[in-house]
């Protein structure tokens, strides 16, 4: 026997640890570095927050005190209740709006759907305080369809029901397209062999096979709707949500004590809503089956056509939007000179930043999806295709669900808490674009992940085994093969955080400085200061630039997909 | 090539155990493996034959136990500092890379010369027969094609030992005979020392040096095919490669056991008198030719099902003897044809006594 036998022979009966190899260290250092990232950008921050929330203004700890003196202000508690009925009524409309018009695009042969679809994206293009701007040249005290509200003023809860459901509708029929284009067409055979009659089959197939997307969907829009805050503090008049009212305890009173208390209580429907969509999401998967064939719908006239007229209607409703907005934009002087010119948009005569503020937010946007891509994909990519190290991997995992809970209000608040204290040692940032970058990466990280999981999981896991035996670093395969793999994912992931760090108010509001104002903040300032003809026009800026970035994503996505044709299929 | 009487193993693995949790993978599993030759971890799903590959690769460390490869101990080192090639059943071929790229890549981690990577990528593409394919990305070649393709990177680093884990089981029938026997020639020239996962006992059966059988973590035999076929060792290995009848019975005395109402000539193997005991014998071993008057072991059946399967009918057999148990023989077309045989029919058949195995207990 040689040497080595002889060893090992001493070693058998004690437990083997593995050695840790040279990739893996680096890839442990890495993923470590990850994990303090969002230690410090996520928990740290909401941790400081919540702290604050039971402390009064000279920082002293006075326990709950705050708590008690929100609940005994009704003007403050009240606002909870205000929060809850526009949410729910919110859920409720969109819901069965998207829900409808999904079955349209996914179960109807009515013509036309790639512009139905097409259009629905509009809302995620524009900052969600166009909504609000649109409503008020609409039906404000100077609304071209004023007298369609019989009366009431659509300052308040209708202005934000409407407004609300105008921009998280794509957000809502997106989920449900994607629960209804699973539903196995099996189903459907077996029902109709059956005899089943059309109305039942809707109701024991259809129904129960999205059930789980309908809740997931329901609680996506309760969570944006209950946490919004461009369209309330747009349109909202004198009625007060959760959100608004963090933004007047902070900017309007300083009263940064109340504000982390209302933080709280906007997190915590926000965590509930959260916990139990992972919970039904989780389901959903296990509800699914790879042999499940495609189901192909069968003309019906009558159907088809009712499907078209309400597509129609809604479609109609979103351009309108849009459309008034844009229409605002150019008019002289609403309603006394409707003649048009681009005076609107020489917004450096105007309070709000000016250009300059435009020119920011295409900068902040670039920063935010160059630096949030590399971290995210890296990052899930060193939790998923890691060896070893499982504590740290599932940290990632945790602390990367995470920010999909946490409102942008909150986010933004906590970070005020975290990075303008002078002993902490990232207060450099504080005032930066650095801070602005962070928080955008931070607020969206989670869909960022989740898009980079999915598509690191279809990649084969041996690719990391067969680079192992063939002795070639983690990096070199990483960047020759799993990168190239995956770039549809990353433009994804790169244009998802462009497009969101473009439109975002909630997460930015409380971090900009003089230095560093962004255009969607510049919307908020210029309509808070009565302009609202020329923040309609830097809310179109947004949107045209976003409108553009998705152009060219959508260019980007078919050249590679040209050149990847070849490795694709035979 | 009995166990242990050869000196100096290529890869010594000893009383290794595998734990996921509560559950053991692998119980204590000691084997050696010589210097080029070609061993196959063959059993069912979940038997722990792909966990031994793994953790022999260091892709799944065991969590006992010690591998021992050309004298260095590599028990608790990483994949990349252990020497192997390694093909799965997915190819896992990098997609984005050209057939070439992909032979080329463990070569290019190395300090070779690129026009010395070029001709050695030409050799590789030429031993598995794809010289004229090198342009190609993986996804515009066959399922075989590609498993030559991995096959070939696996060899690039020329390694001291070649893994397969399952390469062909995702491969049409066709192309999996075609590709063993390729894979098989192509082993022996070069004469890397190789072990392959399978749960296909003809793949084991025809490429096999050596197979061992796994069952529920542990070995449950080592041998050449011609061993493991004609000499199972337990009830399992019986049952599980080829077909097999079991019918209980009890040893009455040496080499002689009762089964239903027949006595029974076999080898007893030391099994005590009085001890029950399962009789094996496979339905290829069952005769029902050339018997003679005064033969042993003889029995009268009759046939309660015939199964027609191309080469060979596989007759039902029904006798008191047989207590109940299915035991079926296969006859040959031939055979069938020439004495008539049909269900009803009547006939002698003889279990010649050198052919039954005999495993102690009731298990089967």
């Amino acid at each position: 026997m040689s040497n080595g036998a002889v060893a090992a022979a001493a070693t058998v009966g004690r437990e083997v640890k593995p050695k840790v190899g040279r990739d893996d260290v680096i890839m442990r250092a890495c993923l470590l570095g990850v994990v303090v990232f969002l230690v410090v950008c996520v928990l740290l921050p909401l941790y400081t927050m919540m702290s604050k929330s039971l402390e009064n203004h000279a920082g002293d700890f006075v326990g709950l005190a705050n708590y008690a003196q929100y609940f005994s202000t009704p003007s403050l508690f009240f606002s909870i209740y205000n929060s809850l009925t526009i949410a729910v009524i919110a859920t409720v409309i969109v819901l069965v709006g998207a829900f409808v018009y999904a079955y349209a695009l996914t179960r109807t042969c009515m013509p036309f759907k790639g512009f139905f679809r097409a259009v629905t994206l509009i809302p995620l293009l524009t900052p969600s305080l166009l909504g609000g701007i649109s409503l008020v040249y609409w039906f404000g005290n100077q609304g071209v369809a004023k007298e369609l509200l019989m009366g009431e003023s659509i300052y308040g809860p209708i202005g934000i029901v409407i407004g609300s459901s105008y921009w998280v509708f794509p957000h809502a029929l997106m989920i449900v397209i994607t629960a209804l284009s699973i539903t196995d067409a099996r189903l459907y055979e077996a029902s109709e062999a059956l005899r089943a009659s059309k109305l039942r089959t809707f109701f024991t197939v259809t129904l129960p096979s999205v059930k789980y997307g309908l809740i997931s969907a329901g609680f996506v829009i309760f969570t944006l709707v209950f946490t919004d805050f461009g369209v309330p503090k747009v349109i909202g008049g004198n009625y007060n949500v959760l959100a608004t009212d963090i933004y007047k305890q902070v900017i309007g009173q300083q009263n940064f004590q109340m504000g982390a208390v209302v933080s709280v209580i906007l997190l915590l429907p926000a965590v509930v809503a959260f916990a139990v969509d992972r919970i039904v999401q989780r389901k959903q998967t296990a509800l699914l089956s790879a042999k499940a064939v495609p189901y192909t719908p069968k003309p019906s006239r009558g159907r088809d056509l009712a499907m078209l007229v309400y597509c129609s209607f809604v479609t109609l409703l979103i351009i309108a939007m849009l459309g008034m907005a844009q229409y605002a934009a150019l008019v002289k002087f609403w309603p006394y000179n409707l003649s048009l010119s681009l005076n609107n948009y020489n917004f450096d005569v105007m309070d709000g930043g000016g250009w300059e503020a435009y020119y920011n937010s295409i900068r902040m946007s670039l920063y935010a999806a160059a630096v949030g891509t590399v971290i995210v994909f890296f990052g899930a990519y060193l939790m998923e295709k890691g060896r070893g190290f499982k504590t740290g991997r599932s940290a990632v995992h945790m602390l990367a669900m995470a920010p999909l809970a946490v409102p942008g209000m909150v986010l933004g608040l906590a970070y005020i808490f975290f990075f303008n204290n002078p002993a902490n040692p990232f207060n450099f940032l504080y005032g930066t674009m650095g801070i602005l970058v962070i928080a955008t990466v931070v607020h969206f990280y989670t869909v960022s992940h989740l898009t980079a999981v999915t598509a690191l999981k279809q990649m084969d896991p041996e690719f990391e085994s067969v680079a192992a035996s063939l002795k070639t670093p983690f990096y070199r395969t990483f960047a020759r093969v799993t990168v190239p793999v995956c770039v549809p994912a990353v433009l994804d992931i790169s244009m998802y955080l462009f497009l969101n760090a473009m439109t975002t108010v909630s997460a930015v509001v409380f971090l900009y400085s003089s230095d560093t104002t962004l255009a969607s903040v510049a919307v908020l300032n210029m309509d808070d200061a009565g302009d609202i003809a020329p923040a309609a026009a830097m809310a179109m800026m947004i949107a045209y630039t976003c409108a553009g970035v998705r152009v060219l994503h959508v260019l980007l996505t078919i050249g590679i997909q040209k050149r990847m044709q070849a490795w694709r299929n035979q | 090539m009995p166990e242990g009487d050869r000196e100096g193993a290529f890869l010594k693995i000893t009383g290794l155990t595998k734990k996921f949790g509560d559950f053991t993978a692998l119980k204590d599993i000691s084997l050696d493996v010589y210097e080029g030759e070609f061993v196959c971890f063959l059993g069912p799903s979940g038997c722990g034959k792909t966990t031994l590959l793994r953790a022999i690769a260091g892709l799944d460390i065991q969590t006992y136990g010690s591998v021992v490869q050309a004298g260095r101990d590599i028990s608790a080192l990483p994949p990349a500092s252990r020497d192997f090639g390694i093909v799965f059943q997915s190819y896992a071929l990098f997609p984005n890379l050209t057939v070439t790229k992909n032979v080329a890549y463990g070569l290019e981690n190395t300090k070779t010369p690129a026009d010395r990577i070029k001709v050695k990528v030409r050799e590789l593409l030429e031993l598995v027969g794809l010289h004229d394919q090198g342009d190609k990305y993986p996804a515009q070649l066959s399922g075989g094609q590609q498993q030559r393709v991995a096959l070939a990177r696996a060899m690039a680093t020329s390694p001291g030992l070649l893994l397969l884990d399952e390469p062909l089981s995702a491969l049409d029938a066709r192309v999996r005979i075609h590709l063993r026997t390729e894979i098989k020639d192509l082993q022996r020239r070069i004469g890397v020392t190789t072990i392959m996962v399978t749960h296909d006992q003809e793949e084991a059966l025809t490429m096999a040096d050596r197979i061992v059988v796994m069952n529920d973590g542990v070995i449950e035999q080592i041998g050449t095919p011609e061993e493991i076929y004609a000499k199972p060792k337990t009830s399992f290995v019986a049952n599980f490669i080829g077909s097999t009848n079991f019918v209980p019975g009890t040893v009455v005395e040496h080499d002689r056991v009762k089964a239903g109402d027949m006595l029974l000539e076999c080898e007893t193997d030391g099994v005590a008198i009085g001890k029950s005991i399962v009789m094996a014998i496979r339905t290829e071993d069952i005769n029902a030719q050339d018997i003679r008057e005064g033969d042993g072991n003889v029995i009268d059946v009759s046939i309660s099902h015939l199964e027609f399967l191309g080469s060979f009918y596989r007759a039902h057999l029904d006798s008191p003897a047989f207590s109940g148990h299915d035991v079926n023989a296969d006859f040959s077309v031939n055979l069938v044809r020439r004495k008539s045989l049909e269900v009803g029919s009547r006939l002698p058949v003889r279990l010649p006594p050198e052919l039954i195995r005999v495993y102690p207990g009731d298990q089967q």
